[in-house]
């Protein structure tokens, strides 16, 4: 099963102890932080997890698949996410072999 | 920014709890999403993004001091896949 934001509000229900308002608000508001942080062109580090990274793409020649028509995909600002040596040692560890 | 300053970020807006609780609302979340790839799920979040694993097959490597031919198991990766606000929200 995928882990969604109401699963991660029932966890700080259980583990934290904060109420059902206050804990959909702090989800929400967690990855809130960290889209403002980006939208202002700020990384973020979160140790243990990984990082997300703001990369400027530059302009370049792409085409419409349905009618191959050559139309130029413009430059744009990107979000990258780097996984932390913790985090893919674990999912290597807990994961190796298995099926995703 | 850092999961610090995230910390007191959220603390900020959340002035009717304790520090101590904003602290660990943070480590209970990334703890969640860790663990839940660690398992091989995903995460979706909407508005912001998904959490998920790629496959990376078997390979021949080489050890980069020696130069000799090490073989490479085929593992899986974690990936994330900006959602469309995000997106949007970084590139205006």
């Amino acid at each position: 099963m995928t882990l969604t934001k109401a699963d991660l509000s029932e966890i700080l229900f259980d583990r934290v102890g904060l109420n059902k308002r206050e804990a959909k608000d702090m989800v929400e508001a967690f990855f809130e932080e960290i889209r403002n942080a980006l939208e202002n062109g700020d990384s973020i580090k979160l140790s243990g997890f990984g990082n997300f990274e703001l990369r400027k793409k530059s302009e370049r020649p792409g085409r419409n698949p349905k009618t191959g028509e050559a139309i130029p995909i413009k430059a744009r600002r990107v979000v990258t996410f780097h996984a932390s040596q913790k985090l893919k040692s674990n999912v290597e560890e807990h994961y190796s072999g298995k099926k995703a | 920014m850092t999961k610090s300053k995230l910390i007191n970020l959220l603390a900020s807006r959340f002035s009717q709890l304790v520090y101590q609780d904003t602290e660990l609302s943070v480590k209970a979340i990334l703890d969640a999403m860790g663990d839940t790839l660690s398992k091989g799920k995903r995460i979706e979040i909407r508005g912001f993004g998904s959490f998920s694993l790629n496959y990376r097959p078997p390979r021949l490597g080489r050890n980069p001091k020696t130069g000799s031919k090490v073989e490479v198991p085929e593992k899986y990766v974690p990936h994330f896949k900006a959602g469309k606000e995000l997106k949007d929200r970084v590139d205006k």
